[in-house]
């Protein structure tokens, strides 16, 4: 389930009863803290901040120049699109995949909740390698695919397709609980109002889960556009066609070029933190109004 | 799974649409997740269980895995020990930068693994920041095992954390002070009341940082220079067979990898029955 | 606590029971391009067999493979190859430049310090389906192509900069026509890998594209391993002579004190028997009796050189693969 819940978010109810200076009783704080800071500051901050004065030596207009080059706008346009797609199609298949997994009970329903993280436990060069042999021109899905004229391996199709697979938990496991705690109640009384169940569904369900799909989404975007060992074998890396900008990253780097390296991983860097903050945002925000009623 | 309990009460009454949708979900996961784990046995057996277990024989193979194991051995207790200090202080204390630091805690979560590795390498790579004083001193990091652990370790990082915190604060601070004003001391409390109570999301987060440590491969890829046989994790040492002209061999390593992330799972499911709704 | 002691007991056996990291002697290191990955598995073998009998003790020859600019920097980076065989003599000239390699590295070893050469031909599927025979056939419109991207791999420079030297050729030097024709040529590639084996593995394995164009060497290798009835080789009318270029690492070495085995491995690339492994092995060399004996399994060809056309790497590099440069430029235009 770890996998969706994000950071400090209790599923099931935020322990309200902490007030201010209440936990000195508790022991370890400076233990504790100190530990975190240490390691936050030489595993996490100190790599981070060196990419950023790498990429902050080029100056100003040396960095936009290389962050807006045609060709990292258009692996900006590639993996944004990808991710965008990818994201798509989990959602609707996530969400379909929590709702089957709360509301239903099938055999194999055990089974099907421990896939769901495969593909998180699964390394992710293994998925590439798994999903390009099955979507290449002689795959299983590949050929009949290539005999109705859809090609996927080596297409930005192939790119959201890799994406897809390795993020699809994080939308799942993001709206498993907040579904949990969803029970039937309003939706019994949304019934005996003479609601359909369309109307229950969109008028009353969704509305509730709303913010921690969102929530789920954000964070399976950012793992999207973050996503390299699974895309860099499926996708073709054609530049300015196929080529995503973890890849362009990499490729600059292998050029020498370490400056232009760090001004694009800065953007990805920029991104990723934003996306977090967005997502850390809209899951306290669901969390406030998930029991509301 | 606290699942259970709401199971079919929200349920559509009809019976042909509930299949349908879970047909329908059955059908899209044996596509998308079922078929890329069965073409990893597929293509490891496609010639035979003894070419497989022959390729796993190969010395530089043999490495990669040793390799693996020993990067896990130690980042998971680093990444473990981390996890509960940075849990312990985020979910049982109220300070000024909490929110920050959680964020920083979390953002190796969505950072990608490309971003880490170019990271590191500006500061350990020998024109880095450090990359004078490591070469002066004769110390190896880059293209090495250490650049590899620390690597892996930022990728990594929060993965335990993340697990405990929604629990500790859950469980909120009430044992503890309890345990406190009772004169336990510090470490009493913590091995005698929270370790108990936090031992099965604990346990859990161990296994799925270990699932990640062990799959690592953008940010290893940039810090490992490809030593065959010497700092080629398994993962890397799958990608260099299947450009060895040996699909086979890189698709039996991969599928170790697979059997490893089935056991994984397997844990985590014993471990939500284990832990029942907590 | 005593958990905290099993973790710790549990690092330090883990570091306790390290394969030598910190190398024993009796090891060395080549670093050398993605491609030549068999060719090295039997020189090595050869050259540990030799030295064993010259000297009774051991040596384990350990290979890392990648684009030749990738090891460059790795090297660069603190990777301790203690000689490197490249694909590229710029490559080594960034080495030189930053005082790994000796300044003349070109003078310590015959030939220019570079042993074997190669060039860029083409792979096609069994029975040529497309007629493919020279350069002018790769712009069509029905045929696509498999190449590694020519910013990270040294094999696809040489590849790009074949066909440029064909379309200068083919049109006297009318840079529009010659742009255009590159331009089709880059139009026509199906998926761009990060290395020559990558696109050899695309090529091959997932069967994309029509026309693989990869070094003389991977296309024999490639129909040794996978049947020569499933490919052909076509060598076009003319094509760029790739030298492959080999130094030692004086820095490495130097400190390793491995300089003397190191010099003594290169030299044996240029023995009858190092060169025997080579022609094997589908290089072209340049011992007068082993490329006699071999003169069957190389089809003759009109090589030019990057100095010749393009006035030496320093001026192509800068004019052709630098950021927005030339190669950027023709990208972007598609």
């Amino acid at each position: 389930m770890s996998v969706g819940g994000v950071g400090a978010l209790p599923r099931r109810r935020p322990s309200r009863t902490k007030g201010k200076g209440q936990g000195r009783v508790v022991p370890g704080f400076r233990l504790s803290l100190g530990l975190t800071l240490l390691y936050a500051a030489l595993i996490i901050c100190l790599p981070l901040a060196t990419l950023i004065v790498v990429g902050a030596r080029l100056g100003p207009a040396d960095y936009w120049a290389v962050v807006s080059s045609p060709r990292a706008v258009a692996s900006y346009r590639v993996t944004l699109g990808a991710a965008a797609l990818a994201t798509l199609f989990n959602t609707l298949y996530g969400f379909a995949l929590a709702w089957v997994l709360v509301r239903h009970d099938f055999p194999g329903r055990r089974v099907l909740d421990a896939i769901v993280d495969l593909p998180f436990a699964l390394p992710t060069a293994v998925a590439g390698v798994a999903l390009t042999a099955i979507f290449a021109k002689n795959g299983w899905f590949g050929e009949p695919l290539a005999a109705l004229g859809i090609k996927v391996a080596y297409t930005p199709i192939g790119i959201a397709l890799a994406m897809a697979f390795t993020s699809l938990p994080f939308i799942v496991r993001t709206l498993q609980p907040v579904m949990e705690e969803l029970d039937g109640e309003i939706e019994e009384a949304a019934r005996t109002l003479g609601a359909g169940n369309v109307t229950i569904f969109f008028r009353v369900v969704l509305p509730i889960l709303v913010p921690a799909l969102l929530a789920g989404v954000s964070l399976a975007f950012a793992r999207c556009l973050g996503e390299f060992g699974a895309v860099i074998f499926i996708a073709g890396n054609q530049p300015y066609n196929t080529e995503i900008t973890a890849l362009l990253a990499f490729i600059r780097i292998e050029e020498y070029d370490y400056p232009a390296a760090a001004a694009i991983a800065t953007v990805m860097l920029a991104t990723a933190f934003v996306l977090l903050v967005v997502t850390n945002a809209l899951q306290a925000y669901a969390r406030r109004h998930e029991l509301a009623p | 799974m606290s699942a259970a309990s709401h199971l079919s009460r929200g349920a559509p009454r009809s019976g042909w649409s509930r299949f349908l949708l879970i047909g329908l979900v059955l059908l899209a996961t044996a596509f998308v997740i079922g078929a890329p784990v069965a073409a990893v046995f597929v293509q490891a057996l496609s010639q035979g269980l003894g070419f497989a277990l022959q390729s796993l024989a190969d010395p530089d193979t043999r490495a990669a895995i040793w390799l693996s194991v020993i990067v896990a051995v130690v980042v998971v207790p680093i990444n473990t020990v981390f996890g509960i200090a940075a849990a312990w202080a985020i979910a049982k204390f109220r300070f000024p930068g909490r929110k920050l630091l959680l964020a920083i805690v979390e953002l190796p979560f969505s950072v990608s693994p490309i971003v880490a590795g170019i990271s590191y390498l500006f500061v350990y790579g020998g024109q880095g920041l450090f990359g004078p004083f490591l070469e002066a001193h004769d110390l190896k990091i880059m293209f090495a095992l250490p650049g590899i652990i620390l690597a892996t370790t930022f990728v990594t990082a929060p993965f335990v954390a993340r697990e405990l915190l929604p629990l500790m604060q859950l469980q909120g601070n009430g044992d503890e002070e309890v345990a406190a004003t009772l004169g336990a001391h510090g470490w009493q409390t913590f091995f005698r009341v929270t370790l108990p109570n936090i031992r099965w999301g604990l346990l859990y987060g161990v296994v799925l940082c270990n699932a990640r440590v062990l799959g690592e491969f953008g940010a290893v890829s940039i810090v490992s220079g490809n030593i065959r046989g010497e700092t080629n994790t398994l993962p890397l040492h799958v990608e260099l067979l299947y450009h060895d002209y040996n699909a086979a061999g890189a698709f039996a390593a991969a599928a170790v990898l697979t059997l490893v992330a089935l056991v994984t799972l397997f844990v985590k499911t014993i471990l939500e029955r284990v832990t029942g709704s907590a | 606590m005593r958990r905290l002691s099993v973790v710790t007991a549990a690092v330090l056996f883990a570091l306790g029971g390290l394969p030598a990291f910190a190398e024993a002697p009796g090891t060395i290191l080549n670093a050398s391009y993605d491609v030549s990955r068999e060719l090295f598995v039997a020189i090595d073998k050869a050259y540990a067999q030799k030295y064993a009998e010259d000297t009774g003790k051991t040596l384990e020859i350990k290979q890392s493979h990648a684009g030749s600019s990738k090891q460059a920097r790795s090297i660069l980076e603190g990777l301790e190859a203690d000689v490197v065989t490249f694909n590229q003599a710029t490559d080594i000239q960034v080495l030189a430049d930053k005082g790994f390699v000796a300044a003349d590295w070109t003078a310590k070893f015959p030939n220019n310090a570079s042993p074997y050469y190669s060039l860029p031909v083409f792979l096609v599927r069994a029975g040529n389906p497309k007629g493919i025979k020279d350069w002018n056939d790769l712009v069509r419109d029905d045929v696509k192509l498999v190449f590694p991207n020519p910013k990270t791999s040294g094999n696809a420079r040489y590849t790009y900069l074949a066909a440029t030297a064909y379309a200068r050729e083919a049109f006297g030097n009318d840079e529009a026509k010659v742009n255009d024709f590159v331009k089709k040529f880059l139009a026509n590639v199906a998926v761009f890998d990060t290395g020559g084996r990558a696109a050899t593995t695309t090529f091959v394995e997932r069967e994309i594209g029509d026309v693989l164009i990869t070094f003389e060497t991977e296309t024999t290798g490639i129909r040794k391993e996978f049947g020569a009835d499933k490919f052909d080789t076509v060598v076009p009318s003319v094509s760029l002579l790739a030298d492959f270029p080999v130094a030692v690492v004086d820095k490495v070495a130097e400190k390793r004190g491995s300089k003397e085995i190191a010099t003594d491995y290169l030299n044996f690339l240029y023995s009858p028997e190092g060169q025997t492994i080579l022609a094997e092995n589908g290089n072209r060399v340049r011992d007068k009796a082993v490329a006699e004996t071999f003169a069957t399994s190389f089809k003759p060809v009109r090589l030019v050189t990057v100095e010749d056309v393009f006035g030496g790497w320093p001026a192509v590099n800068k004019a052709y693969f630098g950021s927005d440069g030339l190669l950027d430029q023709q990208l972007a235009g598609q």
